[in-house]
């Protein structure tokens, strides 16, 4: 029998990057404070995840401009969407080889 | 806890967090309820006000430019009061509603199911000012009925997915409306009155109530 755990991205342990990605499947485009907002953060420990997922190349950032205040916008990317869809089947596996 | 248990939560931590993202789900059926009340009430008043109006045609024997004018500006002023009434009372329950919720009432979700709603709806509200402006009147009570009903299906991907039955019984009745048209009045009273009251009162009892006795529990 295959590993079921093997297909888990250690990545998306943390409930916070677990959090962003199935925000940013459904949302093509977020910007920093809905997602705090969504999600119930403070800055400081929302954006270290957003860096994380960001070096990984999970999600793409883009930085704007409203007026003179800045306005960040994250989406996810190919990868993302990819690596984030092999979690979802590796949690599917799991629960289905234990039963 | 086992891994099975662990996989499961995590599941349904993704499908809350992308539910919240995308739908504004503290929507009242209450305001469904208060906005229906108000719309049969107007329609009750408009009645009387038009048989009135018939009653002196019939008793003058012809049509009076200063009557019908006198009435159109009554119509308009009524409509108006119906629909600040009714959207300050949803408006009102929604919002209580966020509150016990513990959800914010501005926030990603809310912004799209008001855009959304507004594009179909505003487009119909100048639709229907350009038939005032035509002299059109058959068709504005089905012009009213149908792009309200598109506004509720367009809107209905935003926010809980029973609005867009409700849209879809609104186009009908305003569809049907335009072959009997002397029946306008009880078409728009059916549609913005009965129809935002039954679904207003289905809605509550699935979510508010249903939400309020397992919380009680």
């Amino acid at each position: 029998m295959k590993n079921p755990i093997g297909n888990l991205n250690k990545i998306f342990d943390s409930r916070i990057r677990l959090g962003v990605m199935s925000i940013l499947l459904v949302n093509a485009e977020i910007d920093f404070n809905s997602l705090k907002q969504l999600l119930q953060l403070t800055d400081g420990n929302l954006a270290s995840h957003l860096t994380n997922l960001e070096e990984n190349g999970f999600i793409k950032v883009h930085k704007g401009f409203i007026g003179r205040k800045t306005n960040t916008t994250y989406s996810i990317t190919k990868a993302g969407e990819k690596a984030f869809k092999e979690h979802l089947d590796g949690l599917e596996n799991m629960i289905k080889g234990m039963k | 806890m086992s891994n099975q248990d662990k996989s499961l939560e995590t599941l349904q931590d993704i499908r809350r967090m992308m539910e919240r993202s995308s739908r504004f789900i503290s929507l009242s059926g209450l305001s469904g309820v208060s906005a229906g009340v108000f719309a049969l009430i107007g329609a009750y008043v408009a009645h009387m006000w038009l048989g009135g109006y018939y009653q002196d045609y019939n008793n003058r024997g012809g049509y009076a430019g200063e009557d019908f004018h006198s009435l159109m500006l009554k119509l308009l002023l009524l409509a108006t009061g119906v629909l600040a009434c009714a959207l300050s009372l949803a408006f009102y329950f929604t919002w209580k509603k966020t509150k016990n919720n513990n959800l914010p009432m501005w926030d990603l979700t809310s912004k799209k199911l008001l855009i959304n709603l507004l594009i179909p709806l505003v487009t119909g509200g100048l639709f229907v000012l350009g038939l005032l402006y035509q002299n059109e009147w058959f068709l504005l009570a089905p012009a009213c009925l149908v792009f309200y009903g598109l506004a509720l299906v367009n809107a209905s991907k935003y926010t809980l997915n029973d609005i867009r039955y409700i849209g879809f019984f609104e186009i009908a009745l305003g569809l049907i409306n335009i072959f009997y048209p002397d029946y306008s009045l009880f078409f728009w009273a059916a549609g913005f009155g009965v129809l935002h009251i039954v679904y207003g009162l289905i809605m509550w009892w699935k979510y508010d109530m249903k939400t309020k006795t397992s919380r009680d529990k």
